[in-house]
């Protein structure tokens, strides 16, 4: 297996404060990986970094490869980085169908000047990717509500609905961000069966940082966890349950 | 065969052509009438672009207007003479390049004042545009070569009704088309949330600015048409107030709405002449008749369907 994201010794200060410091960690190819840690720990520091809105402040992050320095958010997207928010980013006033249709955008050859022209190649590559958004969204069974606003949507068909706008885009890492938050039991039953279909159907890996255990522990291939910036473990979900320091920081307060 | 958006564009120009060849019989206040109508929907659409579907907000149309304006008025009043000989003596040829350059100079002008300024969000992008609207007002004023405070006078008078519809027609469609495809979904997606939009591999600065320079482009364009209606160009005419006449059209026909902008410009136009006989109490009433609209219809007057109230 290659390795897919490299995070080397990065770090990253906000004024005096070390948010995140030293961490190393990879994803491979086709991998689940979870990344925990305690409130204020610097996991979604470490996604923004990721993705490109933060840059670190010393040491270095390849996705693929090649490094990703100083990269913008949509070039890392357009490099088959895509993301989920903490809080549901969907565009509201678009309609479910829209949302995705847009996220396949990079995918597109028509530019303005087509849009104005209206030729055969534009309607052609508009056929095509409405053929590709209805398809997606039949896959979650999200094709009956196409046209309702996205905001109209209830909570779950949000979150399910930002994970598949982020698909469209064709990513070969997908970055989850507490995709579980606000869920009750049955739906993260449920969320922990889609995340795996996901890896499984698109043959993506996928970088998930969540609060729930049962969620992580119960899908994830291997395991980072941070406390205070800092990485203090990694390993199989077996061995992150074992490790006396993770229970220390994490698991301690709350299985004790 | 073309597609439908097409034809109908076609078929507006072809009507408005039709239209323009017996305009002499048309009554002369009338047609004055309807031809500011014409420069009030480009104007309007092209505002809508700017910050209906890509929710910026600008507040410097009427500047971007006078630079289109004076642009094309100076090429056919001072260069006009020597330029017209090269064109075998037709109008309609000289006319339609000047307005063309003036819109580009407008949208060079977009281009300027969007490129640095488009990080800045909501009220501050509105007065950056606001104080860009005020230098060039200020600049017109103090230029002797284009009249100064005086104001440019004996444009010739070559705006007909061909070419305000044209123009407008024209304008609608290449905002609709922008917006209508997958490409264009992207404005709105900015509009949206601009954070989203990034990491879904939309440039969300590349959106922008292309919005505010196709927007200036046809308000420079609009600029000409006017120049060339009224025959005089006054400085003072593209000032702040102006500005805020093309935003409320904007407003008034729900931002983002192709038709209610459409028909607010013509409503918001047309409501000023039978109002003008009432002298003084003009402005009042028009204040007020915008004051009640507002409270009344916050999501816009030409909503679809008229009578159901705006979701929260």
């Amino acid at each position: 297996m290659s390795v897919l994201l490299q995070l080397d010794n990065v770090t990253i200060r906000f004024g005096g404060l070390t948010a995140v410091s030293e961490v190393s960690a990879t994803v491979n190819e086709h991998e689940l990986v979870g990344l925990i840690g305690p409130n204020g720990a610097g996991k979604t520091t470490v996604f923004n970094m990721v993705t490109g809105v933060y840059q670190p402040t010393s040491g270095g992050i390849a996705f693929a490869g090649k490094p990703t320095a100083s990269l913008k958010p949509f070039e890392l997207t357009e490099r088959g980085i895509a993301r989920t928010f903490q809080n549901i980013r969907l565009f509201p006033s678009l309609t479910v169908f829209d949302n995705v249709r847009v996220a396949f955008h990079l995918h597109l050859e028509h530019d303005a000047l087509h849009s104005l022209s209206r030729g055969p190649k534009f309607h052609r590559e508009e056929i095509a990717l409405r053929e590709r958004t209805r398809e997606l969204l039949s896959i979650f069974n999200l094709e009956r509500v196409q046209n309702e606003p996205a905001k109209s949507l209830p909570y779950g068909d949000q979150r399910r609905l930002e994970i598949i706008r982020a698909l469209a885009t064709q990513p070969k890492l997908l970055l989850l961000d507490e995709p579980a938050a606000g869920m009750n039991p049955a739906e993260k039953i449920e969320l922990m069966k889609l995340i795996q279909f996901i890896q499984e159907k698109f043959r993506l890996a996928i970088l998930l940082v969540e609060h729930d255990m049962k969620v992580v522990m119960g899908i994830c291939q291997r395991i980072h966890v941070l406390e205070y910036g800092r990485k203090i473990a990694e390993g199989t979900p077996a061995e992150i349950r074992a490790n006396p320091a993770v229970i220390a920081a994490y698991l301690g307060q709350e299985h004790a | 065969m073309p597609p439908k958006s097409q034809l109908w564009l076609l078929a507006t120009l072809v009507v408005a052509g039709i239209v323009s060849a017996f305009s002499g019989r048309i009554d002369p206040y009338f047609l004055d009438v309807t031809m500011g109508v014409g420069i009030a929907v480009t104007l309007a659409a092209s505002l809508n672009l700017i910050n209906g579907f890509t929710g910026q907000f600008s507040l410097g149309h009427a500047g971007f207007m006078a630079v289109g304006a004076y642009s094309s008025a100076v090429i056919t009043t001072n260069f006009g003479p020597k330029l017209l000989p090269l064109v075998g003596g037709q109008v309609w040829i000289l006319f339609p390049l000047s307005l063309v350059v003036g819109g580009l100079l407008a949208a060079l002008a977009g281009l300027a004042v969007g490129a640095p300024s488009l990080r800045l969000k909501g009220d501050y992008l509105a007065i950056v545009t606001l104080g860009f609207g005020e230098i060039i007002k200020v600049i017109f004023q103090n230029v002797d070569a284009v009249g100064g405070a005086r104001g440019l006078v004996g444009i010739p008078n070559y705006t007909n009704l061909f070419w305000t519809f044209g123009v407008a027609a024209v304008t609608v469609y290449v905002v609709w088309a922008l917006l209508n495809s997958t490409y264009g979904r992207g404005f709105l997606a900015v509009a949206d949330d601009e954070v989203a939009a990034e990491a879904m591999g939309l440039n969300p600065t590349r959106y922008k600015i292309t919005a505010f320079v196709v927007g200036s482009f046809f308000a420079g364009v609009a600029g000409g048409l006017y120049a060339h209606l009224k025959g005089y160009l006054n400085p003072g005419g593209f000032d702040f107030n102006k500005s805020i006449e093309i935003v409320v059209m904007v407003i008034l026909g729900g931002m983002g709405r192709h038709v209610g902008v459409i028909l607010a410009a013509i409503l918001l136009t047309a409501v000023q002449e039978p109002l003008r006989q009432l002298g003084d109490w003009r402005m009042i009433l028009y204040s007020l008749l915008l004051i009640v609209l507002m409270i009344t219809r916050p999501q816009g007057l030409f909503v679809w369907p008229l009578w159901k109230k705006k979701q929260a």
